[in-house]
C-alpha cells in the first residue's frame, strides 16, 4: 500500500474591473450603455475608422490611481500603452490597447476579513472588447462595450483554498465599489475573474502546472469552480497523469470546467508599444491628490466598528457601502455606542432580511433619524416591534423630512411609560367585571393569566403602554 | 500661388485647374475629381469677395488631397482595393484647416496602396507617370501629389512621409516638398501607415507657399496626442551658425547617381561663396537606418492594417463561408502584394521569440541614430543630402525586386526614424531632362528655418 499524496493548492487571480467613467477610455462617447440600442455608444475611434487616434480619458487615469491606492499599491510615475493583437469581430482595431510592458499600478496587497494578506503583482489600464451574439447561421456584433475602461488586477499566487479564492474576490469587489472605481454590478460583467489553479505535493518547492478558468462572475461560481478543479487535478495526479496548461470554462449548470484552449493553441498577441499614445507621466502631486480622494474602505470600517459592532453583523453590512457609510455617520452623530450597535442590527436583521431588501432601492433613513430612533428605543419610548415599524416606514419618500419622533407620534407608537398614567389604565382594567375571574385565578397562583391581563391593559392603552411596566404594576396591585 | 481676389475669381482658378486635370489624364494622377463641389465652393468665395467680406488665406486656391486623407463625402481609399466604396464620414484635421482657409479641393490623388512603395506602382488604380518622362515612375508613395503640382493641375497638394514619400517624388518631379518635424502637423484622419514615423506634409511650387501651408497646418491638435505644442509661428527665421553639414557616406556612396553628385557639389560651391561653412560629417550609425526602418515600419504597418477585416466598412469579400474565410478572403483579395509583404514581415518581427531580436534591436538602433543626429546638430545648422540615390527610374524596373525598391529609401528614412524636418528642393535637371533633387535636414522644430534657407539658396 502506497501512502496517498497530499496536495497543496495554489491560486492566483486576474480580475477585470470596468471603471465607472462618463466616457470611454479613448473617445468621448457615453460609457454607460445600459438599456441602450446596440452600437449606439460607439465613436469612429471605437469602431476603428481609418485615421482615428486614441485620446486617453483623464478620468480613467484618476480612477486607476484611486484603485491602486485602495490596494496599497505603488503608482508608477511613468507607464506606457501597448497593442495586443488578435483578429475577432469584437476587436475593431484588430488589437486591444493595454499596458503590457509598463503598467500604471505596481505591487501592493489587500487584506481579507480573516486578516490574511494577498499580494497584488500589478494592475494595468486597458480597453474592453465588444460583444457577439451567435445565432444559427449568423452572428451579430455590438460594439457598445468596446474600449470601456478596465483595470486588470493581477494577484500573486498567495491564495490557498476555494473559500479563500471566494473571499479574495469578494473583498476586491468590496474595495473597488467602496473606492468608487466601479458600479460593481457582477451580473452585468462589471467585474470578471480569471482564476489560475495548480496543485503540487505538500511541501514541494515548485508549483504544479496550472489551468486557468476564465470569465467567472459570481463568488459562488468561483468557489465551486476551484473545488471542482482541485478534485479534477487531484484525480489526474493520483492516476500519475499530467495536468495540461490550458484555458478552461466553467458551467454553473453542470458544475464542471471544460477545456477551451491549450497552450499550444494559444495565440501570439505580438505585443508592440502603442505609437499613438505618448508615455503616461504622473506627477507626485497628482498621485497624492487622487489618492486622498479615496473614500473609507471595508478595512477602515472594520477598524472603526471593532468594539461597537459584532464582526458577523458588520460583514453582512459591509456588502453595502451606503450602509457602512451611514453607520459611520450615526457613530459621529450619536453620543453613545448603543446607537451604532442598534442601527447595525436594524440594517443586518431587518433591512437585509429577504422580505425587506427591496427597500435598498428607496430612501435610506438619515443618520439623525437613525440616531433618534435608537435613542427612543433605548429609553423604552418605542417597543422593539414599534421601532422596527418606524424604521421601515422611514424609507418611504413621504417621510423623508420627518424626525423619527414625529413619525412615531404620527403612527401612534410611542409607549406610555408614565407610571401614574399606566396605573390609571390598570385600575380601569381591574375594575372591569370581565377581568375579575382572571384576577382571582392569578391570586390563586395561575401565573399564565398575567398575560391575558397585560393584553387587556395594552388594548385599553391602544398598544402604547410599555408591557413590562404594565406587568410590574399588575403584580404589585394583585399581590 | 495665386489667391482669388477682386481681379482673379476663384471660379477661374478652379476652372483652370479642372481643365489641366483633364489635359493630363494620361498621367493617371487623380483617383477622384470633385468638379461640382469645387465650382460651387469657388462661386461662394467669389460672392464673398464681391460683398467685401473677409476670405481665408488660401481663398480659391485649388489643391489636391493624397487619397489617404479623410475628407467628408470624398473617397479615402488610400489607392487600396480594401478601402474602395468608402466615402469618408468626417474630415482629417489637415483637410479641415485647409478648407477653413477657403482652399478648394479639386480631387484626390494616387499613391502606392496604403503608401507602401517608392514609385506609386503599387496602386490599385495603376501607376502615376513621371511629369518629365512618361516611361518613368512618379516616385512614391505620394506620386500623384508630386505630379499634380509639377503639371500645374493644382497649386499645392498634401502628402504623407513615412520614409521619404514626400521628398523622393518631389525630387523626381522638380517641386518642393516638406516633411515636417514629427508631430508638427496632426495625423488625425489620415490613414495610418507606421504611426511613429508618419508625418503629414505638402508639395508646392515655391518655398514661400510651403511656409504659408505650414503656418496654417502646423498646429497642436487635441485629437492627436502625439502632436506637438504650437511652435511654427514663433520659430526663429534663420539658423544661427551658417554651418551646413554633408554626410560623407552619402556623398561618396557608389550608388549615388553622378549627375546628382555633381549637382550637389555645385550647390556646395555656391553655398561656400555665399559665406556658409561646409562641414563633412561622419555618421557611421546611419548605415543601420534602412534595416531598422524595415523592421519598425512593417511592424507598425501590420498592426495598423489589422482593422481592415471586412466586418464594419468598405470592402468585404463575397466568397466567405465563415468568419475565418471572411477575414482571409477579404484581406487576401483587398491588399496589394506589397501590403501583404509588409504585414508578413511586421508580424514576424513582433512574434513571440523574435520581438527582442528584431523589433527591440531596431528600436535601440533608432535611439542611436537620434543621438548621432543630435551630435551632428551641435556642429552644424542643418544637413544637405541627396533625397534619393537616383533620379526617376523606369516603370517596372524595380517592381519585382522589393529590396532594390527599399534601397530607394536609404537616404530618406533616417530623417523619419529621428522625427526630423526635411525639405526636398529641385537641383536642376539631368542631361536627359529628368528632375534632380536634394534635401535639407534640420533639427526638430527647425521647419521654418529650413524653408527660409532654401529660399536663400535659390
Amino acid at each position: 500500500m502506497t501512502e496517498k499524496t497530499e496536495y497543496e493548492i495554489t491560486i492566483g487571480i486576474e480580475t477585470h474591473v470596468q471603471l465607472k467613467t462618463k466616457t470611454k477610455l479613448f473617445s468621448e462617447v457615453d460609457n454607460d450603455a445600459r438599456g441602450k440600442e446596440p452600437n449606439s455608444c460607439v465613436s469612429p475611434i471605437d469602431y476603428a475608422l481609418p485615421g482615428m487616434l486614441p485620446r486617453l480619458n483623464g478620468e480613467a487615469v484618476k480612477i486607476a490611481v484611486r484603485a491602486g491606492t485602495a490596494m496599497n499599491c505603488k503608482i508608477n510615475p511613468r507607464s506606457r500603452f501597448d497593442r495586443k493583437h488578435y483578429f475577432y469581430p469584437d476587436s475593431p482595431k484588430g488589437y486591444q490597447i493595454t499596458q503590457f510592458y509598463s503598467p500604471i499600478i505596481g505591487a501592493g496587497f489587500i487584506t481579507l476579513p480573516s486578516g490574511k494578506k494577498v499580494r497584488i503583482e500589478h494592475a494595468h489600464l486597458e480597453g474592453d472588447a465588444g460583444k457577439l451574439s451567435h445565432f444559427d447561421d449568423y452572428s451579430l456584433v455590438d460594439l457598445n462595450r468596446v474600449d470601456t475602461p478596465l483595470i486588470e488586477i493581477v494577484s500573486m499566487p498567495d491564495i490557498k483554498s476555494a473559500a479563500e479564492a471566494r473571499d479574495y474576490c469578494k473583498e476586491l469587489w468590496r474595495i473597488m465599489t467602496y473606492a468608487d472605481v466601479t458600479e460593481g454590478d457582477l451580473y452585468n460583467g462589471n467585474m470578471r475573474f480569471d482564476v489560475n489553479i495548480s496543485l503540487a505535493p505538500k511541501g514541494s518547492k515548485t508549483l504544479g502546472t496550472r489551468a486557468e478558468i476564465k470569465n467567472l462572475n459570481s463568488f459562488r461560481s468561483i468557489e465551486r469552480a476551484v473545488e471542482y478543479e482541485y478534485s479534477r487535478q487531484k484525480k489526474l495526479l493520483d492516476a500519475g497523469e499530467k495536468v495540461i496548461q490550458e484555458t478552461r470554462g466553467w458551467s454553473d449548470a453542470t458544475g464542471k470546467t471544460t477545456s477551451q484552449r491549450s497552450k499550444e493553441e494559444a495565440q501570439d498577441y505580438r505585443y508592440m508599444p502603442e505609437p499613438d499614445l505618448p508615455p503616461l507621466n504622473l506627477s507626485e502631486d497628482f498621485v497624492k491628490t487622487e489618492a486622498k480622494k479615496c473614500p473609507a474602505l471595508p478595512a477602515d470600517y472594520r477598524e472603526q466598528f471593532k468594539t461597537s459592532v459584532p464582526a458577523e453583523t458588520l460583514e453582512v453590512i459591509l456588502d453595502y457601502p451606503e450602509l457602512a457609510r451611514r453607520l459611520a455617520e450615526v457613530e459621529s452623530a450619536a453620543s453613545s455606542g448603543n446607537a451604532v450597535e442598534y442601527t447595525a442590527n436594524l440594517f443586518a436583521s431587518v433591512l437585509l432580511a429577504e422580505e425587506n431588501q427591496s427597500l435598498l432601492n428607496d430612501n435610506l433613513p438619515s443618520a439623525a433619524q437613525l440616531k433618534e430612533l435608537s435613542e427612543m428605543k433605548s429609553k423604552n419610548e418605542l417597543s422593539s416591534t414599534a421601532a422596527k415599524e418606524v424604521f421601515l416606514k422611514l424609507f418611504e419618500t413621504k417621510h423623508v423630512n420627518k424626525s423619527a419622533r414625529e413619525l412615531a407620534k404620527e403612527l401612534n407608537l410611542i409607549q406610555e411609560n408614565d407610571s401614574a398614567a399606566l396605573e390609571k389604565i390598570v385600575d380601569k382594567v381591574l375594575e372591569n367585571p370581565a377581568t375579575k375571574s382572571a384576577q382571582a385565578d392569578f391570586k390563586a397562583g395561575k401565573e399564565k393569566v398575567l398575560g391575558f391581563l397585560v393584553g387587556q391593559v395594552m388594548k385599553e392603552s391602544r398598544g402604547k403602554a410599555n408591557p413590562s411596566a404594565v406587568q410590574e404594576i399588575l403584580r404589585k396591585k394583585l399581590a | 500661388m495665386k489667391i482669388a481676389d477682386k481681379n482673379t475669381s476663384a471660379v477661374s482658378l478652379v476652372e483652370k485647374s479642372l481643365k489641366r486635370i483633364e489635359e493630363t489624364k494620361e498621367y493617371n494622377i487623380f483617383t477622384f475629381i470633385d468638379n461640382a463641389r469645387a465650382l460651387e465652393k469657388a462661386k461662394k468665395i467669389d460672392e464673398k469677395i464681391k460683398r467685401g467680406e473677409p476670405v481665408g488665406r488660401l481663398a480659391g486656391v485649388p489643391f489636391a488631397l493624397k487619397s489617404n486623407f479623410l475628407s467628408k463625402d470624398r473617397p479615402a481609399n488610400a489607392s487600396a482595393k480594401i478601402l474602395t466604396d468608402f466615402p469618408s464620414p468626417l474630415n482629417s484635421t489637415c483637410a479641415e484647416l485647409l478648407e477653413n482657409e477657403d482652399a478648394i479641393c479639386v480631387g484626390c490623388v494616387n499613391l502606392d496602396a496604403f503608401a507602401h512603395g517608392s514609385s506609386t506602382e503599387n496602386s490599385f488604380f495603376g501607376p502615376t507617370l513621371n511629369s518629365k518622362d512618361k516611361s518613368r515612375v512618379a516616385g512614391g508613395s505620394s506620386g500623384g501629389s508630386a505630379v499634380a503640382v509639377a503639371l500645374d493641375c493644382v497649386e499645392f497638394a498634401t502628402g504623407t512621409d513615412t520614409g521619404g514619400s514626400i521628398r523622393q517624388p518631389a525630387s523626381f518631379n522638380g517641386v518642393y516638398g516638406i516633411k515636417p518635424t514629427y508631430g508638427a502637423t496632426s495625423r488625425y484622419g489620415v490613414v495610418a501607415m507606421a504611426s511613429s514615423l508618419d508625418v503629414i506634409g505638402f508639395f508646392a511650387k515655391t518655398p514661400s507657399d510651403l511656409d504659408l501651408l505650414m503656418e496654417i497646418c502646423a498646429k497642436r491638435d487635441e485629437k492627436d496626442l502625439t502632436s506637438l505644442p504650437d511652435f511654427y509661428a514663433e520659430s526663429p527665421e534663420t539658423f544661427p551658425k551658417k554651418k551646413i553639414g554633408i554626410i560623407k557616406d552619402f556623398m561618396e556612396s557608389e550608388k549615388l547617381d553622378p549627375e546628382i553628385k555633381s549637382a550637389l557639389e555645385e550647390k556646395v560651391a555656391s553655398l561656400k561663396k555665399k559665406g556658409f561653412e561646409i562641414i563633412e560629417l561622419e555618421m557611421p550609425t546611419l548605415k543601420y537606418a534602412l534595416a531598422a526602418y524595415y523592421i519598425i515600419q512593417p511592424a507598425e504597418v501590420a498592426s495598423n492594417l489589422s482593422r481592415y477585416d471586412g466586418i464594419r466598412y468598405a470592402f468585404r469579400s463575397k466568397n466567405s463561408k465563415d468568419l475565418d474565410s471572411l477575414f482571409k478572403n477579404t484581406r487576401g483579395e483587398g491588399f496589394m502584394p506589397e501590403n501583404k509583404r509588409r504585414i508578413m514581415i511586421g508580424n514576424f518581427v513582433l512574434s513571440s521569440g523574435f520581438y527582442d531580436a528584431y523589433f527591440l534591436k531596431a528600436a535601440k538602433a533608432r535611439t542611436l541614430i537620434i543621438r548621432e543626429f543630435n551630435a551632428a546638430f551641435e556642429k552644424v545648422d542643418c544637413i544637405l543630402s541627396p533625397t534619393s540615390p537616383n533620379p526617376a527610374f523606369k516603370l517596372g524596373e524595380k517592381v519585382s525586386d522589393p529590396v532594390s525598391m527599399y534601397l530607394e529609401d536609404v537616404m530618406s528614412v533616417p530623417v523619419n526614424l529621428a522625427g526630423l524636418p526635411a525639405l526636398a528642393f529641385p537641383l536642376g535637371k539631368s542631361k536627359s531632362g529628368l528632375d534632380l533633387g536634394a534635401q535639407l535636414i534640420g533639427p526638430r522644430r527647425s521647419d521654418k528655418q529650413l524653408i527660409n534657407l532654401v529660399k536663400e539658396l535659390n
